[in-house]
């Protein structure tokens, strides 16, 4: 499906069984470079899995991986690493270490990777952690974290290193609509701030729409519509229409 | 039968698999274990976890250990009029056999399932997934630490072991039993030699790798739910348990 967009992402045919189960059947997807992409679809039909194709997490049985230009599958451990610097990844569970405190959690890319001054840590992190909502929560520990403050830290944690490309698993997944609608927006605007490509997997329809300036729908292991989000939401597509709609409370019986 | 003949087949298929992704899991931690940034605040915590927190069982089980080995070999000794001697055979088999394996069995208990937890646990809440997506290879961060804290601490504790055991067996010997400290001491002094010291740490140390090793492995591969780090954990101290036996049994049998 082409964008008519400079491509920042190109997943070609990839396939992949899991446990023999195959999960993509032949995904091929481009996406557009600054601009959050999301990907809908059942549950269990493997999105995650298809996002972590995108970062080299899994690599496909067949198909090919673009980042960039160079093709994921084709490259050792060490160019993997290299081209990660690209990346950064906001996980379902957020994935903080719960053996370190908020700040430390936030500063742990900049400590490991760029060599930056402490003093320099001192600064961005607590600045970081504003933006997103966390100010005064840096000595806390994860565990005593709600689930939206984990992701807002996880999503702190993900924009420090000023990454251009930005995954999300499913962000909002445990949280309440009014939490979700909040991480929503919080995503925006730190899009709008930072400018990196986003690729999100989620569930929540119709929150998605606004946010998303692209939406492709997984099923069955393939791509089977992609197309910018107000005309996604407008599709004659049978199968995409009732995926939205019942999504949407449509087909809830009335009270 | 057939059925039986295919259940067998599948288990040994997959025992192999496993022992070959091990040593993969084994070769690749040596790999990353000599390539810089070296993690010395990492190495450091891991030595306080492994090293200082395993010592007082360490201490408590080598001085029970001593005691009860003074108490049986007084009576052993004493129907051939040679108590004399029981210094030397505390000190034997305590450097020899005792020391290596029971201080390795608790180091097993107490700081390898702790490893395979922590690290499982990692696996599950896809925190391992996240050091990787930074550029950051899991096994040198995690791994490697844990393999080096182990092959430092594990002889050391083994030595702790031995001295306290020795010392428990002192206590019962002599000061309840009415053995002679002169001859408790002597004895140990002209019995054990350089090679039973030597064989001691050789295995002390590769006591220390089998623990990391096999409880690191399961726990970077833990199935991701609860019940699959449960069963990671038992795994791993079950194994490595029955490793240090057998392979202590190849040792002794070498150092002989």
């Amino acid at each position: 499906m082409s964008t008519g967009l400079p491509i920042i992402i190109k997943l070609e045919g990839v396939e992949k069984t899991l446990g023999g189960q195959p999960v993509l059947k032949g995904v091929t997807l481009d996406i557009p470079k600054g601009k959050i992409t999301t990907i809908i679809g059942p549950s269990g039909e493997g999105k995650s899995v298809m996002l972590k194709h995108i970062i080299g997490l899994i690599r496909p049985d067949r198909g090919r991986v673009i980042v960039d230009g160079t093709d994921l599958t084709r490259i050792n451990e060490q160019e993997l690493n290299d081209l990660r610097k690209k990346f950064a990844m906001l996980f379902q569970s957020a994935a903080l270490f719960d053996s370190m405190n908020v700040f430390d959690n936030v500063a742990f890319p900049l400590r490991e990777k760029r060599m930056v001054a402490e003093q320099e840590i001192c600064r961005w992190v607590p600045e970081m952690l504003e933006r997103v909502g966390l100010g005064k929560m840096g000595h806390k520990f994860p565990a005593e974290l709600s689930g939206g403050m984990k992701k807002r830290a996880g999503l702190a944690r993900a924009l420090v290193m000023g990454p251009e490309i930005i995954l999300f698993d499913e962000p909002t997944t445990g949280l309440d609509p009014l939490m979700a609608h909040a991480i929503h927006d919080l995503i925006l605007a730190m899009h709008k701030t930072f400018g990196f490509t986003g690729i999100m997997v989620s569930h929540e329809i119709p929150e998605i729409f606004p946010i998303s300036d692209w939406v492709a729908m997984l099923k069955n292991g393939k791509i089977i519509a992609m197309s910018p989000s107000e005309e996604f939401q407008q599709t004659a597509d049978p199968v995409v229409r009732e995926f939205i709609s019942v999504n949407n409370g449509i087909h809830l019986a009335p009270v | 039968m057939m059925i039986l003949l295919q259940g067998i087949g599948k288990r040994a298929l997959f025992l192999m698999e496993e022992m070959g992704a091990m040593f993969v899991f084994l070769i690749r931690t040596f790999g990353w274990l000599f390539r810089p940034p070296v993690r010395i605040v990492q190495i450091i915590k891991q030595l306080y976890v492994v090293g200082f927190k395993s010592s007082f069982v360490v201490i408590l089980t080598a001085l029970f250990t001593g005691m009860v080995l003074a108490l049986q070999g007084y009576y052993s000794l004493r129907k051939f009029g040679s108590e004399g001697l029981l210094g030397s055979a505390v000190a034997i088999s305590m450097i020899r056999e005792l020391g290596p394996v029971l201080a390795s069995l608790m180091v097993t208990a107490r700081a390898g399932s702790a490893m395979t937890a922590e690290i499982g646990i990692m696996r599950i809440t896809e925190q391992i997934d996240a050091l990787e997506t930074m550029a950051i290879n899991s096994l040198q961060y995690l791994i490697t630490p844990k393999v080096v804290a182990s092959l430092i601490s594990v002889p050391l504790l083994v030595a702790m072991f031995d001295v306290v055991g020795i010392w428990g067996g002192y206590l019962v010997g002599v000061k309840l039993l009415g053995v002679s400290g002169g001859s408790y001491w002597s004895s140990i002094e002209s019995a054990v030699e350089w090679k039973d010291v030597y064989g001691g740490i050789l295995k002390s140390i590769s006591f220390g790798l089998i623990i990391s090793w096999v409880c690191c492995y399961k726990g970077y591969y833990t199935r991701m739910s609860a019940e699959g780090l449960g069963r990671a954990t038992t795994e791993s101290v079950v194994l490595a348990a029955v490793l240090i036996l057998v392979w202590d049994y190849f040792l002794t049998s070498v150092l002989m």
